[in-house]
């Protein structure tokens, strides 16, 4: 490495470089492989999102039968398209109707159905969303943009323990003259964990 | 081209927003399966921190996390951490 005062990095935060640090201890004691490291970050960022779990409800729209088993068991369901895999063990589906909204949050940390929706965003993981949307749902989505009749039910469903859930929005109006592609690109993140509805 | 600015924006929104939480979040996967526990293991660790620290950012509660789970499980001894690592 050559000294070139020219080019220096931004300086690494203290969090970043204990970061590194673990990550090369525990590859001295192979405990860890980089490609592996490599792998599964290549995976939640590219192949592991909420167009998966987009497909789930587009295929749940237009098939009834898949929909049955869908709110039957999720796990099974969401695995007939090849989705599965870590924190998606125990997945639940729960079905908004014209009368029920459902909307999901992990009050003690940020407990999300990964197979489905991939890693959750930031707004989902803040103290904030996590204390208020037990508390004041209905408050909570208005300010987030979705404003609720008072005659819904909202039902606020919380992934602490081991299951995790997934929102399956109602379909827009217009959905029977769309094929399940044009469907699942109107499905949106927030509408499957049920702050927006597509 | 490093940064942020370099990583992938698959479905409009970044996963990871730096490099060494994608890391962080590997490494949590990789030794819970290398140790053989179920993900509840390093979960209760991350609600302990994130309930200790409500200020801290999430993915350093999840470092914080990770580093007590490899202590607590005799995968690296405190002290080798310690020495690893600057300033803390």
């Amino acid at each position: 490495m050559s000294d070139d005062d020219h080019h220096h990095p931004a300086p690494i935060s203290p969090v970043e470089a204990r970061a590194r640090a673990l990550e090369e201890l525990l590859t001295e004691k192979g405990f860890i492989q980089p490609g592996l490291l490599d792998a599964v970050v290549s995976a939640y960022e590219n192949d592991i999102g909420p167009m998966n779990g987009a497909k789930v409800v587009a295929r749940a729209w237009v098939d009834p039968e898949y929909k049955r088993r869908l709110l039957a068991d999720g796990t099974a369901a969401i695995s007939e398209l090849g989705f599965g895999g870590p924190e998606g063990e125990h997945l639940v589906v729960v079905e908004n109707t014209p009368a029920v909204h459902n909307v999901v949050v992990c009050t003690l940390c940020s407990c999300y159905p990964w197979p489905v929706l991939g890693l959750p965003p930031t707004w989902y993981k803040s103290p904030a969303y996590r204390a208020r949307m037990v508390r004041e749902p209905r408050v909570l989505l208005r300010e987030m943009g979705l404003d609720l009749a008072e005659d819904i039910e909202i039902r606020v469903w919380d992934s602490s323990a081991e299951i995790r859930y997934l929102v399956l929005p109602e379909p827009p109006a217009g959905a029977a003259a769309l094929d399940e592609d044009a469907l699942a690109a109107g499905v949106t993140r927030d509408a499957m964990i049920g702050t927006a509805r597509p | 081209m490093t940064g942020a600015a370099a990583l992938p924006r698959r479905n409009g929104e970044l996963a990871f927003e730096a490099p060494w939480q994608g890391r962080a979040f590997a490494m949590a996967l990789s030794v819970i399966e290398r140790l053989g526990l179920p993900w509840r293991e390093f979960q209760r660790r991350l609600i302990d921190q994130i309930g200790a620290h409500p200020d801290m950012p999430y993915w350093e509660c999840w470092l914080d996390a990770l580093e007590r789970l490899v202590i607590e499980r005799g995968v690296v001894a405190a002290d080798e951490l310690d020495r690893t690592r600057p300033g803390r």
